[in-house]
């Protein structure tokens, strides 16, 4: 393992792992008010209409995929009887369909992006940046599939990808497992690494806040006025005096 | 034991409005001439028969706000549950785009001066604040105001398609009133129901509902919720806003700027007490007609020592409970009957209520030639007219004529009366007891809807002393902190960073000067020293003003 592999697969994905997670600490403590999706669909809701729950729902399937290849290892789905032939073909089945449709829907929200004048104006440099990366590792990622199962004999990305990612959580980096993989999953892993640095900065920090809670809690919020005086918490130093 | 809550509610005259839009214009500079807010008006007059802003807002057949029963008769969200909710959560189908509202615009102020010199004057060309492109003005807030473009526009209006055809053929005997509207505030909200985020609350002292913008992600489902449309989405922070009840103002006492700068001095503030745990129960009423009364169950009598002890018990202070018993609101809706909620079928609870206007039907008894201040014309009237009539029944009891009726006439019964008193000095005691009311009664209501002052108009408890200190605005902030200052903004430009403070002001000075009972007392200043004229030399007589017991 040479220097710039232990500085991709091992180096690269803690710094990103460390700045995913302080980011997010940090952009939760002192920008609460930039914590939103920023919706468009004031401006246009015609091609968000049909861009937007592709695209999402799209990536979620993807997202649970990933969960599948890369969190549960080859052994577990084995021993219940899960065929090496059976995991691939819904994998890649799946894994294609899924991708195009998020590839589809980001396309539609690009272009929409690009030519709806309003849109187009309420786009920040931030958001053209977060755009790039995340189409950059959706097109990799899709591309390295189709490349591997479709047109090549198929890649088990279970024996090497995998353990690797894994190695990353329980603190013993295997970046030999990594430098050995295909170009394309290389590509695909790096433009991911750099996507989940710069994450918690852009506003893709609404992921993190998916109100699942809405699921369970009461309709109607009734909260005091005593705990939300004022419009902003006071500052350590400055808390007023007859509060313990 | 009940669950009483306090809830500070409206009530508005809707005789008095005369449409000058003042409310809107000074709440808009008060709240909403910010970036992204353009279009939001948090409080509007609409004018009526017409579509309001948003267009058609009142046709939940498309919009889908509020709530309505289930087939098991239970309660739920109109637009849909909560499931369905999160799994329309990427693209709202409901959500009004900014041309149901309208494209604000400014104008090329800069070509007036930087126009070289040419034989035509220069002209300030329209341009769109959402695009910065040169646009057509089209449609605005208030553009079928005074009923303009009605025989095109107001066919559309909602609550006028709901009545039958016999309208459309007699519109050109045109009937027109103005509706202000904010935020209703309601007791069963359905805007803090569709909050995937939970950022929407009701404030557990007064009723207030807020939305919490460091909670606020921005899902747009309020919007959908809110039947009235008055839940507003900020398109530069992408954070939904919403009429405040200026809650900075009345926490210390002082009514909303709505109230304050209304030129008909049309507008109630007072408090209510109501059963909390009833909510629900009165809001499933099967019949919609019946949802008028079923409001009216559920706010308590703060004159009864149950209720009294029951507040106590649930942490209400004395001075709110002093405020409740002198509430106009209580007066209005109880008392004297006249206040009605607007669009009760949307099962919200509205607390924004309204005195439907009498002045439709006065019109047409004095464009006939009767004499529209006699009680038997009025009352005939009443009962003939069905065109006004139908359309305020739509708007205030869910199409129920009878509750309006009443209303009415007891506002007919006013009008004679005190025509009575006033011209012929004689009180014609049969009036008064047409609508059942004494004429005492009908004085103390004439006095509340005519010559209340500001102290009888706005009753507001302030917020507690002892809670005093959290509710000043700490000076600690950066004061160029704002948005546009050269502070402002946070990592992320220019929807970042925290919010600007909402008030610096100190509230105190202004109710002071605007209550104190010593307005009228001219010869203040008299016997005073003009410091202008004072060469420092010496303190004559009048440099200081007289000590209370000198006096």
């Amino acid at each position: 393992m040479n220097a710039l592999d232990v500085t991709l697969w091992v180096v690269a994905p803690y710094v990103a792992l460390t700045v995913f997670v302080l980011g997010h600490v940090w952009r939760y403590r002192y920008d609460k008010f930039g914590w939103t999706t920023r919706s468009s669909q004031m401006y246009e809701s015609r091609l968000l209409r049909i861009g937007s729950p592709l695209f999402h729902f799209g990536v979620l399937v993807v997202a649970l995929g990933h969960v599948g290849g890369l969190v549960i290892p080859k052994t577990w789905t084995e021993a219940v009887g899960v065929s090496e032939h059976a995991y691939h073909l819904t994998a890649v089945v799946l894994g294609t369909v899924a991708g195009i449709c998020t590839v589809a829907g980001l396309a539609i929200l690009v272009y929409r992006r690009r030519t709806v004048g309003p849109v187009f104006t309420a786009t920040t440099r931030n958001d053209k940046l977060m755009y790039a990366l995340l189409a950059m590792t959706i097109a990799l990622g899709l591309t390295a599939t189709v490349m591997a199962n479709i047109v090549g004999g198929g890649y088990d990305y279970r024996t090497t990808i995998s353990p690797w990612f894994r190695s990353v959580f329980y603190f013993q980096p295997d970046g030999d497992l990594m430098a050995a993989a295909p170009i394309l999953f290389k590509l695909h892993a790096l433009s991911a690494i750099v996507l989940f640095a710069v994450w918690p900065f852009t506003r893709l920090v609404h992921m993190l806040t998916a109100p699942v809670g809405y699921l369970t809690r009461p309709y109607i919020v009734y909260r005091s006025r005593d705990d939300h005086a004022g419009s902003r918490p006071p500052r350590r130093g400055w808390e007023p005096a007859g509060r313990p | 034991m009940t669950r009483v809550m306090a809830q500070l509610a409206m009530v508005m005259n809707l005789d008095k409005c005369i449409g000058c839009h003042t409310c809107s214009v000074t709440c808009k500079q008060a709240w909403t001439n910010r970036a992204g807010t353009e279009y939001v008006w948090f409080n509007n007059v609409e004018t009526r028969p017409g579509q309001g802003y948003p267009r058609t807002y009142e046709d939940q057949d498309k919009w889908k706000g509020g709530w309505e029963l289930n087939r098991r008769g239970r309660l739920q969200l109109r637009a849909g549950g909560r499931l369905k909710k999160l799994l329309t959560i990427f693209a709202n189908p409901l959500m009004p785009s900014i041309g149901d509202y309208y494209e604000p615009w400014t104008y090329d102020y800069d070509r007036l001066f930087s126009a070289p010199v040419t034989e035509d004057t220069p002209v300030a060309r329209p341009r769109s604040l959402i695009t910065g492109e040169p646009t057509k003005i089209k449609w605005s807030a208030n553009w079928d105001d005074d009923l303009a473009g009605a025989p095109e526009l107001a066919p559309a209006d909602p609550v006028l398609r709901k009545m039958s055809d016999q309208v459309k053929l007699e519109f050109e005997r045109a009937f027109m009133f103005y509706l202000p509207r904010i935020c209703e505030h309601c007791l069963n909200p359905s805007c803090v129901a569709s909050c995937p985020s939970g950022a929407m609350y009701k404030r557990s002292e007064d009723g207030i509902v807020l939305v919490d913008q460091d909670r606020c992600r921005g899902w747009r489902m309020c919007v959908t919720g809110c039947p009235y449309k008055k839940v507003y989405f900020n398109h530069r922070t992408g954070k939904a806003e919403k009429c405040t009840f200026c809650y900075p103002r009345v926490e210390v006492g002082i009514p909303t700027v709505c109230s304050e700068t209304c030129v008909g001095r049309l507008r109630y503030i007072g408090l209510v007490l109501y059963d909390a745990d009833r909510v629900a129960e009165a809001a499933s009423t099967p019949d919609e007609k019946a949802l008028y009364e079923a409001q009216k169950s559920v706010m308590l009598d703060p004159r009864d020592p149950e209720v009294i002890a029951a507040a106590r018990a649930s942490g209400i202070p004395e001075d709110w409970l002093e405020a409740a018993r002198n509430s106009p609101i209580h007066k209005l809706i109880f008392d004297y009957g006249v206040a009605l909620p607007l669009h009760p079928e949307y099962r919200t609870m509205p607390m924004v209520w309204y005195i439907p206007p009498l002045s439709p039907v006065v019109d047409v008894l004095r464009e006939t030639g009767h004499d529209g201040e006699r009680a038997g014309n009025l009352f005939g009237a009443i009962d003939a007219l069905r065109i006004p009539i139908g359309y305020l029944a739509e708007l205030f009891s869910a199409g129920d004529p009878e509750p309006v009726r009443a209303v009415l006439r007891r506002l007919a019964a006013m009008r004679s009366y005190m025509r009575g008193i006033n011209l012929a000095g004689e009180r014609d005691e049969s009036i008064p007891a047409a609508v059942g009311l004494k004429g005492g009664e009908i004085e103390e209501m004439y006095r509340l809807l005519a010559i209340a002052p500001y102290g009888e108009r706005y009753v507001i408890p302030k917020a507690h002393a002892e809670q005093g200190a959290q509710l000043e605005e700490l000076a600690t902030g950066c004061s160029l902190d704002y948005d546009g200052g050269p502070g402002m903004g946070g990592p992320f430009g220019e929807a970042s960073g925290p919010p600007a403070p909402v008030a610096v002001e100190n509230f105190h000075a202004l109710r002071e000067r605007q209550s104190t009972g010593e307005l009228d007392r001219a010869d203040e200043l008299r016997g005073r020293v003009n410091l202008l004229n004072w060469d420092g030399k010496g303190t004559p007589d009048g440099l200081f003003p007289k000590r209370k017991d000198e006096s």
